[in-house]
């Protein structure tokens, strides 16, 4: 149990709104049957500011017995139809309810958001406006999931329906809390499942303040339960757990690949939205002022820590030297800050971890032999701060442009023309964004159709709409969630034949 | 212009609805402001419970939707609507049934004091306007084109554009709910639309102009011009502006419009008349049967197009059948539709009563003998007729054949499968069917069998947004409701790129 009684005062420092506040203080328990509960063992853990370090709250740790009875009330609630069999009209109508909650909190979960993650409030705002987004999306698709009558002999009559997985096991990572959660539970409860959800230990805090606007909207008890805890142990058990249907994970390829492992044992269905080392790629005729604000908004936004983060910049050869050079003075203003400045673009980090990971990465680069054009240093004191950095005479075969860094840190690589930009963009184990820049409208399509890549922007980044589908190619991920594509993740086709 | 001064005291039970029939004049929606018609001409609108003028309401014509069509192709063209991001026109869809939602016993009242039902099937109709607005809010996010799998050398893909300038011409049997089948999807697409409600029932619409107007949608939008049909309905059926005419109504009409739309090629949607044939088998669950078919055909006092008027019963169970559907007619309580414990109300107008009781003698004359009803209600003032069961009628006489659009039901007999279904399907029409029967096979085959589109078995007139509804044969064109509603609101662009 952790000793130290969490100083709201001063991990909080200067914040004034009552309801966040309020919620700071609160116990922050388990949500398991409509009910909060500590967790079994009574054991709680730290979740921390990134920005002063300072402990925000104490959070039950849920661990294996914890999910045990999560698991058991979300299969009563499905078995005992609670949810699924409420009619789509009026499960539509709470997804709309949530979402209004949603709109109704959002300074409230946004100021969460960012003590909790240390995200730019800024961008804050933007994900729960597109949470609620998500919301009212999914909850126009419960009355729309249609199955089929099929062209069967005239003696058969065969139809299909869509309905419910059943238990779903939903983890969710710490880069961007709300929207991951909705993206996670809205489609699961428009198609009439019920959910098990961890929060990422490191942010546990929104997911538990939409845990009762869940409440609050009046979705039946055990529809929604969610167990803050650790992966090893709270998600390890949701993973493999023998009575959960289908488990969806967003996270890091490594623990991807566990949750794979672990679905076996009772064959779940899987969706995973993993890592990804995105290329941007840089034609010489691209607009070149809107290329450069773009390109340092795809690899620091979120400090880097987004998973479509446009981390590999190819740049046409013969345009490689205005380009870095207007990059490099373009990035250069702009520095990790506090994030709850309104005109802050980068916060800190999220963890001590990821800030050791990034200084690790910050070195590895050096000892590679790529130059830091800008930045590359971290400064000290308090919060794990790291301004971007742009490193130049980088090979794409070097650690730093195959590996993962989840942090402001771009590689900027030379190509010759549009088949070594395919080919060097597509020499990865990822695939989960791409760009391509360029005024030439066949290019860009070509491009386009030749990056292997679950998402591919042309002249734009990082643009996420609920109305499309977002998920990776190889070692990206599996499955794709948002648009019609979650209704395939969260429902199972029965096909019925009827001798007439 | 009309004389009498409107008596609002036959509202004085209808106290939510009290503000709006005292308010301001009833007048013309164009361009997001409410004018009188250019005549300066108003026409009564009628309870037709006591047959008291409720309101004066603008009578637009030819001159009045020109202006509305203009001001609707504006906000077309400027992109007002259209180029809205699709999330936004859903939060103004939602808007508008929240809207509804919060003034449901108001907007009950008016459709019951406009139109006669009684005010328990009023508050059916507000809820289910309310979920179809729901509905196309969540589409306006989802009515996706494909890219198609062209050759490597092509991009080729396909985009779903609204039609246009939509002119959406509605019935006064459903005043309100047929706002919701009609304008939701257009806005959800991105329409802009001129609204012509019918005569008879023009306050529901009315207001629900001024409940649009609080959601906040662009001017021009949705424009609502009020008016008779030979004259307003014309000019919009045969106005070259106009992109596509949707209309709810009789056939005879129906075939009207879709010969004015051919000015301009309009795309045209017709939901028109029907006479459903109700097949009662011998293994029915005969309670439920007699309930539901009662309902099926007394519902809204018949004025239902898919209203279950033709009920074929097999031969073994005619006379039992006959005899309980008969009781269930007579213990209907006819009378004040604004009663919460009334069960049906008047006709709507004195020319739908004049035209049912002439079919009442028609049936007399034809042979037919009332098992119930055949008579006029008992009330002095009002529209009112009783409910009507007829036997001893042959598929081929005129009251088996022709919508009567009353409490009217025929009772016809027959063998088996086989000669119920060629019963059932001689008609002209083909809108709604029922099927009863505890056989599986027997309940789809017949289901499949009978050419009409909307099948209930061992239920009767369920209609829900999620499904299409529209006619075969003389019932119709096209399918609203259901994701078929896209396919009347947009047109398909296909693009071809050359890389």
């Amino acid at each position: 149990m952790a000793a130290a009684v969490p100083s709201i005062e001063k991990a909080a420092s200067g914040i004034t709104s009552t309801p966040v506040l309020d919620f700071l203080r609160k116990p922050k328990q388990l949500l398991i049957g409509g009910k909060w509960v500590p967790a079994k063992s009574g054991k709680t853990f730290e979740t921390v500011n990134p920005a002063n370090e300072e402990v925000l709250a104490l959070v039950a740790e849920g661990d294996k017995a914890d999910v045990e009875e999560a698991v058991k009330v979300a299969r009563k609630a499905f078995e005992e139809s609670k949810w699924a069999s409420i009619g789509p009209h009026q499960r539509a109508r709470y997804l709309f309810k949530i979402a209004d909650l949603i709109e109704a909190h959002a300074d409230e979960l946004a100021t969460l958001e960012t003590l909790n993650n240390g995200m730019a409030i800024s961008l804050a705002r933007g994900m729960v406006a597109g949470a609620a987004e998500v919301f009212r999306y999914y909850g126009g698709w419960s009355t729309k999931i249609y199955g089929e009558t099929n062209p069967s002999d005239p003696s058969l009559f065969n139809y299909t329906l869509r309905e419910p997985v059943g238990v779903c096991g939903q983890i969710i990572p710490w880069n961007g809390p709300i929207a991951m959660f909705a993206w996670k539970i809205a489609p699961a409860l428009a198609c009439g499942n019920v959910s098990v959800l961890k929060p990422a230990e490191q942010t546990p805090l929104t997911a538990l303040r939409l845990g009762e606007l869940i409440l609050e909207a009046g979705v039946p008890d055990g529809v929604v339960n969610i167990i803050t805890g650790f992966g090893e142990t709270a998600g390890a058990a949701i993973a493999s757990h023998p009575d959960i249907d289908k488990v969806a994970f967003t996270g890091s390829t490594e623990v991807g690949k566990l949750i794979l492992q672990a679905s076996a044992g009772n064959l779940k269905r899987v969706s995973l939205e993993l890592g990804g080392k995105s290329p941007n790629v840089i034609f010489a005729d691209a607009d070149l002022e809107s290329a450069v604000s773009t390109a340092m908004f795809g690899f620091c936004m979120l400090s880097g820590q987004v998973c479509c983060a446009g981390t590999r910049i190819f740049v046409q050869q013969d345009f490689q030297d205005t380009f870095i050079d207007a990059l490099t003075r373009y990035t250069s203003k702009v520095k990790a800050g506090d994030p709850l400045d309104p005109k802050t673009t980068v916060g800190p980090l999220v963890s001590k971890e990821q800030f050791n990971r990034v200084k690790s990465y910050l070195e590895l680069g050096k000892q590679e032999g790529a130059k830091p054009a800008l930045g590359g240093e971290v400064a000290s004191g308090k919060g794990y701060f790291v301004d971007p950095a742009i490193f130049t005479g980088v090979k794409n075969n070097m650690r730093i442009a195959q590996e993962e860094i989840f942090g402001p840190v771009a590689a900027v690589i030379p190509f010759k023309d549009e088949n070594d930009a395919v080919l060097q963009g597509n020499d990865t184990t990822y695939g989960l964004a791409a760009a391509v820049w360029t005024t030439d409208v066949s290019r860009a399509h070509k491009v386009a159709r030749a990056l292997k890549a679950g998402t591919v922007w042309v002249n734009c980044y990082n643009n996420i709409d609920p109305i499309s589908p977002f998920g990776g190619y190889k070692q990206s991920g599996i499955g794709r969630e948002l648009g019609r594509y979650a209704v395939d993740l969260y429902t199972q086709i029965k096909s019925v034949y009827v001798k007439l | 212009m009309a004389a009498a001064v409107p008596s609002v005291e036959p509202a004085t039970e209808a106290a939510a609805a009290r503000r709006f029939l005292q308010g301001p004049p009833k007048q013309l929606l164009i361009g997001g402001k409410w004018v009188p018609a250019k005549s300066g001409k108003t026409f009564e609108t009628i309870n037709p419970a006591n047959e008291e003028v409720l309101a004066l309401v603008a009578e637009g014509d030819r001159a009045d939707i020109d202006e509305a069509v203009a001001a609707a192709r504006r906000a077309f063209e400027a992109g007002r609507w259209p180029s809205l991001g699709p999330h936004q026109r859903a939060r103004y869809l939602l808007r508008i049934a929240d809207l509804i939602e919060q003034h449901a016993d108001e907007l009950a009242q008016l459709i019951t004091l406009d139109n006669g039902k009684p005010i328990s099937e009023a508050t059916v109709e507000v809820g289910r306007t309310v979920d179809t607005f729901r509905y196309y809010a969540g589409w306006a996010t989802k009515f996706y084109g494909e890219t198609n799998p062209s050759a490597p050398d092509f991009f080729n893909y396909t985009l779903r554009e609204p039609v246009g300038v939509c002119g959406q011409i509605i019935p006064w049997n459903g005043p309100l709910s047929t706002i919701s089948w009609k304008v939701a999807p257009a806005l959800a697409f991105g329409n802009t639309l001129v609204l012509k409600p019918a005569e008879q029932t023009p306050l529901p619409a009315v207001r629900m102009g001024e409940l649009i107007c609080e959601a906040g949608l662009p001017d021009g939008v949705v424009n609502i011009v009020t008016g008779f049909g030979p004259t307003a309905g014309a000019a919009l059926a045969g106005h070259p502006d106009v992109d596509k005419v949707a209309f709810t109504g009789s056939t005879e009409v129906g075939k009207l419009i879709l010969q004015a739309s051919a000015g301009n090629l309009k795309r045209v949607s017709l939901e028109l008349g029907g006479k459903s044939p109700n097949v009662i088998f011998a293994d029915a669950p005969l309670e439920t049967a007699v309930a539901l078919s009662a309902t099926g055909v007394f519902r809204n006092q018949g004025q239902v197009c898919c209203a279950a008027t033709r009920m074929f019963v097999q031969e073994s169970l005619y006379d039992e059948f006959a005899e309980r559907i008969a009781a269930k007619a007579e213990a209907i309580r006819l009378g004040e539709p604004l009663d919460q414990t009334t069960t049906m109300g008047p006709l709507v107008s004195s020319e739908q009563y004049e035209r049912v009781l002439g079919y009442l003698k028609l049936a007399r004359d034809e042979g037919a003998q009332a098992k119930a009803g055949g008579e006029r209600g008992p009330q002095e003032r009002g529209y009112f007729v009783k409910p009507t069961i007829y036997t001893a009628v042959r598929n081929d006489m005129r009251i088996a054949r022709e919508e009567i659009f009353g409490p009217v039901a025929v009772l016809i007999p027959f063998k088996d499968e086989n000669d119920a279904v060629l019963q059932g399907n001689d008609t002209t029409y083909g809108l709604g069917a029922g099927v009863w029967t505890r056989d599986l096979s027997r309940a789809h085959r017949v289901a499949r069998a009978l050419r009409a589109g909307s099948v209930w078995v061992n239920c009767y007139g369920l209609i829900d947004p999620i499904s299409a509804f529209g006619g075969y044969k003389q019932s119709g064109f096209g399918r609203e409701l259901g994701p078929q509603s896209i396919d009347l609101y947009t047109q398909i662009k296909s693009v071809y790129v050359k890389l």
